[in-house]
């Protein structure tokens, strides 16, 4: 994207921009605050592009449409905002289960409950950890500029048709509502061949019947299928980990945070650095998986103490505890319910570390 | 001289084992869908959509492809089959638990909107799969595993009349409801499911057919009275017939 032109977009724009150039050939959803845009520009793009767009009567209804087309190998996703994505979690389950691959866009409001339409970031669990029954795992990306959630959008895709699951583009209010200098570059997967012709539905002319169904009732099956389905989540993990390290290499503080709260932490790690503070950032961008031997791995003798900073209660804090593995001292700094967090309390936090480590 | 009397349809697997009880009014039309796709032969353009409830094992009997949807759903994924795969055969196949209870909001968009699928929609009074609760269309005074002394229409309210309600809807082409029970009823159903697939064939919208159906074993009895009751009960309250039409 070096000579790229760039425009100014609102984040959710982008993505949908993104989305049209990634190939989507669907769109379903139903509205909510703060993400309602990505529908309302795809209500016209897709149409203009003699793609399929539906405003849906629920979220029930735009993710099953989903697993829908994405069973006969189309492209297509939806998009919704922390309740209307709690709706859609026994679905998100079965997508895993009978391996249909679509993307979800999720767009991260307070909560719980309504909440209200502040930016968040309360929903790492959910999009993580899922309130889906069973043994299942999504891929889950967290974008932290509205370039990375255009580079996102076609790796949501990517992922999603690669390995045949859903896939979560895990945003939050201020990333769908700012805006920011940024270019729709062309979708890099472009010529990956997914061979959907293998699996997808057409109808059985001239070959066996094919099912994408989530009941299995045959002894052993089931057992048979988790075993198989999370042999596939481990070759995601071995293959498809991304993260960003910030001036880690001497830190002796390192800050873990991701989305839009990396990028205020990046702004009080400079300041701190100016400051002579020794401290960094790792920032993960698969959420799930999450990186925790590349988290691990930076945890050597100079780290004193991990900062990890959330717009929620601690939800990522547990994954940034068991990577560190007791190696050092973990602390949290963070806002529920819409708080926002900024750059300067950041930066406090990080010299009130520094001093009592130097004492 | 031979004669032929019965021919499996060419759409059923080899061997097939029905997974229902005897007796039961699924296999009658699972039957009619089997002959119906080879006179349209269109089994290789078909892309079955199954539901939860006894109708769920369709990939078990027939040799379509097959997606499954959560409870209630299935009218959602057939649109996004559809949607994406316009020249293909789609159709749902559900239960009164899974059309009318839990998904009949879904039910009635999908006909809102006119979709071209057809949906199949069982109705055998309960929820037979879990095994014989009180479902939305359990009659009046219906004793179920969970209106143990009959449903109570002043404390459970009413039976839905699902065929009625989606012939309000404008998106809706044709909308009908016939019985298997007898030899009668069984030929008026096959020929209302013949003009809901030819409908789809023809581009014509969105078909929905409610087929009144028995459960002996979760009503209580024999097969043979499990028919007459249908006959004699089941369709006076749920009135046959063709609700809509627009191709008429």
């Amino acid at each position: 994207m070096e000579d790229e032109e760039k425009i100014l977009l609102k984040g959710n724009i982008a993505i949908a921009k993104a989305a049209i150039n990634a190939g989507c050939e669907c769109y379903f959803g139903y509205p909510i605050t703060p993400q309602s845009e990505i529908g309302e520009y795809l209500s016209k793009a897709m149409i203009e592009e003699g793609r399929i767009f539906i405003p849906c009567e629920s979220e029930l209804a735009a993710i099953n449409m989903v697993i829908g087309a994405g069973s006969t190998g189309t492209k297509a996703m939806t998009s919704s905002s922390s309740c209307g994505i709690a709706l859609m979690q026994e679905a998100i389950s079965a997508m895993y289960c009978q391996q249909v691959p679509g993307v979800i866009v999720s767009v991260m409001r307070g909560g719980p409950g309504l909440g209200n339409i502040a930016p968040s970031q309360g929903d790492y669990n959910q999009a993580c950890y899922g309130g889906g029954n069973g043994d299942y795992k999504v891929i889950v990306l967290s974008p932290s500029t509205i370039q990375e959630s255009i580079d996102l959008t076609y790796l949501s895709f990517h992922l999603a048709f690669k390995y045949r699951c859903p896939v979560i583009l895990l945003a939050d209010g201020i990333l769908g509502q700012m805006m920011e200098p940024c270019s729709i570059n062309k979708n890099p997967y472009n010529d990956y061949d997914y061979n959907i012709e293998k699996w997808a539905l057409n109808g059985a002319k001239n070959r066996e019947p094919r099912n994408l169904v989530s009941l299995h009732m045959d002894l052993g099956e089931l057992e048979k299928l988790n075993y198989d389905l999370n042999k596939k989540f481990l070759e995601i993990e071995k293959n498809e980990i991304r993260y960003e390290i910030f001036l880690t290499d001497d830190a002796n503080i390192i800050i873990t945070a991701f989305g839009t709260v990396a990028r205020v932490a990046k702004t009080a790690v400079k300041q701190a650095r100016e400051m002579g503070i020794k401290v960094g950032l790792f920032r993960p961008i698969t959420l799930s998986p999450f990186p925790s031997n590349k988290l691990g791995n930076l945890i050597c003798s100079n780290v004193k103490i991990v900062l990890d900073v959330e717009m929620n209660l601690g939800q990522m804090l547990k994954d940034v505890r068991s990577s560190v593995f007791g190696k050092c001292a973990v602390k949290f700094m963070g806002k529920p319910g819409g708080g926002i967090i900024n750059s300067d309390e950041i930066l406090e936090k990080i010299i009130d570390i520094n001093n009592n480590i130097e004492s | 001289m031979e004669k032929l009397v019965y021919q499996e349809s060419k759409c059923f697997i080899e061997n097939f084992k029905y997974t229902f009880c005897p007796g039961c009014g699924h296999g009658y039309v699972l039957g009619i869908i089997a002959q119906l796709i080879d006179e349209f032969n269109i089994q290789g353009e078909t892309i079955a959509v199954s539901s939860v409830g006894c109708s769920i094992f369709l990939e078990k009997f027939f040799k379509l492809d097959v997606v499954g949807a959560s409870h209630g759903r299935s009218p959602c994924v057939a649109t996004g089959v559809k949607r994406s795969k316009p020249n293909k055969f789609v159709f749902t196949y559900q239960g009164d638990g899974d059309a009318l209870t839990i998904g009949f909001n879904e039910t009635c968009h999908t006909a809102l909107r006119g979709e071209n699928i057809t949906t199949i929609c069982i109705n055998n009074t309960n929820f037979g799969m879990t095994g014989g609760q009180a479902s939305a269309t359990s009659l009046p005074n219906q004793k179920t595993k969970t209106t143990p002394f009959g449903r109570d229409v002043s404390k459970y309210g009413y039976p839905i009349k699902a065929a009625e309600m989606v012939a309000t809807c404008d998106g809706a082409a044709f909308v009908a409801r016939c019985a298997v029970g007898s030899s009668k009823l069984y030929d008026d159903t096959k020929k209302i499911l013949k003009k809901a697939f030819q409908n789809q064939i023809n581009n014509v919208g969105y078909s929905f057919v409610e087929v009144l159906s028995s459960c002996p074993t979760n009503w209580g009895m024999s097969p043979v009275d499990a028919n007459r009751h249908i006959v004699e009960n089941v369709s006076k309250y749920y009135k046959l017939g063709v609700f809509k039409d627009i191709t008429s």
